[in-house]
């Protein structure tokens, strides 16, 4: 795809068509970025103009924290889990929708259309689903004579509901994804295995799936830094508690942060939770870069 | 496809189909019941009745929200569409070591949540006074969205065939005139999708809106409905009807623009 360039003196000065947006770069993300190491080192609160250095000390507090392991917990959860329901429903759906039925149009519509909802106001609707008092899923468990759940203030339920609701919402993505990457591979392939006699799954297995591959990547990568970042979701829906029940490292930062005026270590949690996203995006990619046909 | 399978295929596309919809359902039901229905959600209302749009619009300022909103978002989306198609024209075209770098560096942006620097750069912009104003946000919702915006602009660009800036050069146009009246307007397609992807997720925004625009006039809708949300949350019909309203204008946009819409995300994604 790149194409060296045949001249050998590029005008130099179109690069300045992209310092606007570089300043803008360096200003609001990589300046606060670098300042947040900094602060993550000292006691600040996150107001005051003072405040001292402490070293590791929030680090180490994160390794005594009796709440750190189910907030990562947590965290994981909603990343990595999200991630496979979103995918294997999503390339489900795709492979489904991809036959010639009609009414497929209207489906793919409705499957698509959480996607553009604020993740917050699709909290307030699941909200509403699983409530205690009046919720539409205790009328149903109310009609079978039992007594309503507690699904949002029981910690059995309300990290899987969050998983639940985040798939839900995003699954549509990674639908129209997976639908376009099938309607590059050609039919031929298909064709020719016909003729050999390969069975539909050995099919699926053998051409759709290793083609796939490229979409499958796109769709891990985004699902992943989508899901261990979450964070209106888990707000709408429970705030992450009942205590640190259902809490992710984002929840607990901004409730360290405004709750409980502890910059310091919020920043500290922020810092985990970016080499978290790096380390698992990058290693989805590694792994599943290699797997593509070129 | 016919005989059995069809049918299995059929009723299994209605049941996905019914399973999506079940929340647009449910609330839709719940933002025309009055405070007194206690009827089940899953019940249609016996009279369709308004007066939940009307209190919601009211008590959550709804009406100033949707002008703060309406002015973020177009700005933002304005300005990340110049500045990203600017950014990337020079990163498409020479690819030299330093501009190669220059591109990493904004790509690899995207996996920066905006959570993790929030602390810093909320004690920014309050140093720069400008919490509770349009500048500042509009400014990070711009920063944030130029990543994803100089990625799918970069792709696109790479795309167009050289020769024809080649032969307008010839002609004597010069860089820049060359930019915007050859690759502007053949970037029309990623552009809608950089405008429905940027706009939508800056109407919807959460996280920046909370912590910079907290003042009652420059809520914007889901600061509005969060406020709303904990202090009337006995009152479901009010939030129901607070939310449909605020969802309201991206599905209608996203209705409209539909083809749009699937076929940007999809291009996009699988190109990158």
């Amino acid at each position: 795809m790149i194409r060296r360039s045949k001249k050998p003196h590029p005008s130099v000065w179109l690069n300045l068509l992209y310092v606007p947006a570089l300043v803008l770069f360096v200003v609001f993300i990589l300046y606060p970025f670098v300042k947040g190491i900094q602060v993550s080192f000292t006691n600040w609160d996150g107001y005051s103009q003072t405040f001292s250095w402490i070293g590791l000390d929030n680090y180490r507090r994160m390794l005594d924290d009796p709440n750190i392991g189910t907030v990562i917990q947590n965290t994981l959860i909603y990343g990595i889990c999200s991630t496979l329901f979103q995918n294997i429903i999503g390339l489900a759906y795709a492979l489904l929708l991809d036959k010639s039925i009609k009414g497929r149009g209207i489906v793919r519509t409705i499957v698509y259309l959480p996607v553009i909802i604020s993740p917050l106001i699709m909290g307030y609707i699941w909200y509403f689903f699983f409530q205690l008092q009046g919720g539409a899923l205790n009328d149903i468990v109310q009609l079978f004579g039992e007594q309503p759940v507690n699904f949002l203030g029981d910690p059995k339920w309300n990290v899987w509901i969050i998983t639940f609701v985040n798939t839900y919402q995003y699954v549509g993505i990674a639908m129209v994804i997976y639908m376009a990457g099938l309607q590059s591979i050609s039919r031929e392939y298909y064709e020719a295995a016909e003729l050999d006699g390969a069975s539909g799954w050995q099919r699926f297995w053998h051409i759709t799936l290793p083609l796939l591959m490229p979409a499958i990547t796109v769709n891990i990568v985004l699902n992943l830094i989508g899901g261990l970042k979450l964070f209106d979701v888990i707000m709408a829906l429970t705030k992450g508690g009942p205590g640190y029940a259902s809490q992710s490292i984002s929840t607990m930062m901004y409730k360290l942060y405004f709750a409980s005026q502890d910059a310091g270590y919020a920043v500290a949690l922020g810092n985990l939770m970016f080499v978290l996203i790096s380390v698992f995006s990058l290693l989805a990619l590694y792994f599943l870069r290699r797997r593509e046909v070129v | 496809m016919k005989g059995r399978s069809n049918w299995v295929y059929v009723l299994l596309m209605i049941w996905i189909g019914a399973f999506h919809i079940l929340p647009f359902y449910l609330l839709f039901t719940t933002s025309f019941k009055p405070m007194e229905d206690m009827s089940s959600k899953w019940a249609l209302p016996d009279t369709w009745n308004l007066d939940n749009f009307k209190n919601a619009w009211e008590q959550a300022n709804m009406g100033s929200a949707f002008i703060n909103n309406l002015v973020i978002t177009a700005v933002s989306v304005v300005l990340v569409v110049v500045l990203g198609a600017l950014a990337s024209y020079p990163l498409a075209r020479y690819r030299t070591r330093l501009n190669k770098w220059v591109y990493n560096l904004f790509v690899s942006a995207m996996i920066v949540p905006p959570l993790t620097i929030l602390v810093p750069l909320y004690k920014m912009v309050a140093d720069l006074g400008g919490m509770n104003t349009y500048w500042a946000v509009i400014l990070l919702h711009v920063t944030f969205q130029l990543p994803l915006a100089i990625f799918l602009f970069t792709g696109f660009i790479q795309t167009i065939p050289r020769e024809l800036e080649e032969a307008a050069m010839v002609d004597g146009a010069s860089r820049l005139g060359l930019f915007f009246r050859i690759i502007f307007p053949l970037l029309k397609p990623i552009t809608a999708t950089v405008m429905i992807l940027t706009g939508i997720s800056i109407w919807n925004d959460y996280q920046f809106s909370v912590f910079f625009l907290q003042s009652t006039e420059s809520q914007t809708l889901t600061v509005a409905l969060s406020t709303f949300f904990s202090q009337y949350i006995s009152n479901v019909g009010w939030v129901a009807a607070g939310s449909l309203l605020s969802a309201l204008p991206p599905i209608v946009l996203f209705l409209f623009l539909q083809k749009y819409f699937i076929r940007g995300l999809a291009s996009g994604a699988v190109k990158g």
